[in-house]
């Protein structure tokens, strides 16, 4: 579908502050799963929301976006379980605290949900960049610890009422949340893909499939890292999910 | 496909355990076929399933020609090819008839079984709900003659519940429960998927059915987001019992972590007639804690690379089918069990102790072998065993790789009631005592304890008749006379009653060299013996006073005087000592 990949050369890191709420990822080289080749990609310098959206802020979204109303939404944009968990279409309810974070959202209620701020969706390159960090490593990927932290964490069902935003654990960079409270939307979801076969070794995009296993990963120990891609490609653009939310990046201006 | 079912006798009525409401509203009754007891299963297959006529007549009205050439393919007559083999088994057959005890497959000899049927290629008909059971429960036997569509619902759900007393675990299931729901559908029918990711759930997820023929055996087509439903369609070609799983990257986690479940094919003709049915299927659980280490358990990955697993049990915990859970029959039943291994890593070598499986049906297809102990069931693989019950008892069912069994829960159970068969099993007829020595005294072992030591002449005497007639005799003879030019006499002996000091000395050290006792030269080898003071003060004194000798006393003191000094003097007289 729509592939935004911002390439920001940036000169000058530092020289511009994170709007509020955000930190700045510096840019790096990540490996990301579904190279066959192990190639490492480099990802530039971006912003990135400190914590996922909350229903108190999506609640003041769709009040200002009627369009964007549970009861209004169009069926194309959204399937039927969009903002289901709220009470009504401007009552997210009790199972909805208002500083949980937003879910049950479609990836285009969540693209126009930034369109307006100036911010958009991370990459999954940034997003995957970004989450290699542990609360005390910039790269944690080959820390079995926080991999089997991860793991624990996708193992476990979703509880029936989510935590607050500010609660969840903060990454290296000062990100909460990225691994242990719900899922999030990337702009790109469907690029890697994962064709739901989780051994199928055809020639289709080899570069892309997840489920290879062996064949077609940098690093088929990463279950964690398969386990997104696996999700990811499970979804469409109007899919919502009881555990999928969203945070916003944004690319860092040239000065 | 399975058997004609000759030679069946049995009875009695077909007794499933159901329990589930969901069984009791079976929508078989669609057909008005609803499901009886005692309906018998139709178990021979038409004479005329491969008459040319008919078939191509069929295909006309389908339009599918192709299916013509490929029903008689390489079989012109089969009818009569299967009286063949019926005739060939026909003595076996009469003897199993007479053992009260189903026949063996005899279809599945035939060259070429599967898809060509009478109904492989006509419409099914009808339309309904597939019953599903959870373990160790079965959908009841498929009673209609033709094919249909079938419907199959199967929610995934992501679940924490008990692996062991203590232990939970986040299972991710087909149906709520692992192993997944067991469903039964018949050879041809034509099946309806949906796959429902529960909204709840974290993951997505598919199925892989083995009964299903085509890229991925389905993957592809229900790979689904959780809160959403997949569906797709596929003909069940081949009749077995198929093992079906989720094939979700990463394919490990997923079957590790509970995702697995069986579809049973029926063929055509059905499964022979028996009592009682049960769903059984094995895996492996990879946990961070050790066996029994209490709490939630995450899913360990380095263990499941490593292939060495925590726990290996039965239809999903340990002791799920033991104790209140132990699935019942009663003696006379003929039990079949449908065995699966989920895996995700271990293969299992299934033994129930106390029975001998009647037929198994290797690896969940259509040939039997017969009389068998122990069945090795592949990872993602089957196996169909049916056995009657003939004594009363529990009866366990393990892997045979035993440790799993004894330490990591590979135990299930059979609880058999009704009256004892002496003839087959006679249980405890007796205890005894063992006595590997005949001896009748000794229930104990018997700590050894010297003799008590003689405390005058008279004791020394009788111990020392003892010890003669154990050690001497052997040379010196009973009566003491020694044997002609080999070994002195004892008796009258001139030697001894010279110097019985010398004597002792003889005894406690030995003798080596030329020697006169009586007259007569001996050139012998008197061994050094290895008797204790006390024994060798007994013995002499016993000499002495026996076998016309001069009597007298020796005691221990005397011997442990002389002991580690030899005699080198030979002759009659006394010449060294003294």
């Amino acid at each position: 579908m729509v592939i935004l990949f911002n390439v920001v050369v940036c000169a000058c890191l530092g020289a511009t502050a994170p709007p509020a709420g955000m930190v700045m990822i510096p840019g790096g080289e990540y490996t990301p799963l579904f190279t066959k080749d192990a190639k490492p990609r480099s990802v530039s310098s971006f912003f990135l929301d400190v914590e996922a959206v909350t229903n108190a802020q999506f609640l003041q979204f769709v009040r200002a976006n009627p369009q964007w109303r549970r009861s209004q939404v169009a069926e194309v944009f959204a399937d039927s379980g969009y903002l289901r968990q709220w009470t009504g279409d401007l009552d997210p309810g009790v199972n909805a605290p208002p500083e949980a974070p937003v879910v049950n959202v479609s990836w285009f209620a969540a693209r126009a949900y930034f369109k307006a701020m100036g911010k958009r969706l991370p990459t999954t390159d940034e997003w995957e960049f970004a989450a290699l960090a542990s609360a005390t490593q910039a790269d944690a990927s080959r820390d079995a610890d926080f991999t089997q932290k991860i793991l624990a964490w996708y193992s476990q069902t979703t509880p029936s009422m989510l935590p607050s935003v500010h609660e969840a654990e903060a990454n290296f960079h000062g990100v909460r949340g990225l691994h242990g409270l719900v899922w999030e939307w990337v702009i790109d979801f469907n690029n890697a893909m994962s064709v739901g076969e989780g051994r199928d070794r055809n020639d289709f995009d080899r570069d892309f499939f997840c489920g290879a296993g062996a064949l077609g990963s940098a690093n088929p120990n990463s279950y964690a890292a398969f386990m997104r891609f696996a999700f990811r490609s499970s979804l469409q653009g109007s899919y919502c999910v009881a555990n999928l939310g969203f945070r916003g990046a944004k690319s860092i201006p040239a000065p | 496909m399975w058997s004609t079912g000759q030679g069946e006798t049995i009875q009695s009525q077909y007794a499933l355990n159901m329990q589930h409401p969901a069984m009791l509203t079976s929508t078989r009754s669609i057909h008005g076929l609803a499901f009886h007891p005692l309906i018998p299963m139709i178990s021979t297959r038409p004479a005329n399933s491969c008459n040319p006529k008919r078939t191509f007549l069929a295909a006309l009205g389908l339009g599918i020609v192709i299916a013509v050439l490929n029903s008689c393919d390489g079989r012109p007559d089969l009818s009569s090819t299967e009286k063949k083999i019926q005739e060939s088994l026909s003595l076996e057959m009469r003897q199993r008839a007479s053992m009260n005890v189903a026949a063996p497959s005899i279809v599945a000899a035939s060259p070429a079984p599967g898809i060509a049927s009478e109904d492989a290629d006509a419409a099914p008909e009808g339309e309904e709900a597939a019953v599903l059971a959870d373990a160790p429960h079965v959908p009841p036997p498929i009673t209609r003659k033709h094919p249909t569509k079938v419907i199959v619902k199967l929610e995934v759900r992501e679940v924490e519940k008990r692996l062991a007393d203590g232990v939970n675990y986040t299972f991710w299931t087909f149906g709520g429960s692992v192993p997944g729901k067991f469903i039964r559908i018949r050879q041809n029918d034509y099946v309806e998927f949906h796959l429902m990711n529960h909204p709840g759930n974290k993951m997505p997820h598919n199925i892989d059915l083995h009964a299903v023929s085509g890229q991925g055996g389905g993957a592809a087509a229900s790979f689904t987001a959780p809160g959403h439903e997949s569906i797709f369609s596929f003909k069940a070609l081949n009749p077995g019992l198929f093992v079906y799983h989720c094939a979700t990257a990463p394919v490990g986690m997923h079957i590790a972590n509970g995702m697995y479940g069986m579809i049973l094919v029926e063929p055509r003709e059905g499964l022979p007639k028996v009592d009682r049915e049960f769903y059984v299927m094995q895996s492996e659980f990879y946990t961070k804690g050790k066996f029994g280490e209490a709490g939630l358990q995450p899913f360990d990955m380095q263990k499941a690379l490593d292939e060495k697993p925590d726990y290996v049990v039965f239809n999903g915990s340990v002791g799920a089918v033991t104790g209140d859970k132990a699935v019942q029959a009663n003696v006379g039943d003929r039990v079949r069990l449908f065995v699966g291994n989920g895996g995700p890593n271990l293969t299992s070598s299934f033994h129930v102790i106390g029975e001998i499986f009647d037929h198994v049906y290797s690896e969940g297809g259509s040939v039997a072998n017969r009389n068998v102990q122990t069945t090795l069931i592949p990872a993602g693989g089957s196996s169909i065993v049916d056995f009657k019950v003939e004594a009363p008892g529990n009866y366990i069912m393990v892997d045979h790789a035993i440790l799993r069994a004894f330490n990591k829960g590979a135990v299930a159970m059979m609880k058999v009631t009704g009256e004892e068969n002496k003839l087959v099993y006679s249980g405890k007829i007796d205890d005894r005592i063992y006595q590997p020595e005949g001896s009748d005294i000794q229930t104990i072992p018997v700590v050894y304890k010297p003799a008590p030591l003689a405390r005058n002449k008279n004791e020394r005497i009788d111990h020392g008749k003892l010890i003669y007639q154990r050690v001497c005799i052997a040379c010196h003879q009973a009566e003491a006379q020694g044997i002609p030019h080999a070994f002195p006499p004892l008796a009258k002996s001139d030697f001894l009653n010279a110097d019985v000091k010398r004597a002792i000395g003889v005894v406690a050290n030995g003798l080596t060299g030329k020697v006169t006792v009586n007259g007569e030269t001996f050139e012998s080898i008197m061994p050094q013996l290895m008797l204790s003071d006390e024994d060798v003060a007994n013995a002499l004194t016993f000499v002495l006073n026996n076998f016309g000798n001069s009597g007298g006393e020796v005691t221990p003191d005397q011997v442990a005087e002389v002991r580690g000094k030899p005699v080198t003097a030979v002759g009659a007289k006394p010449e060294l000592t003294n």
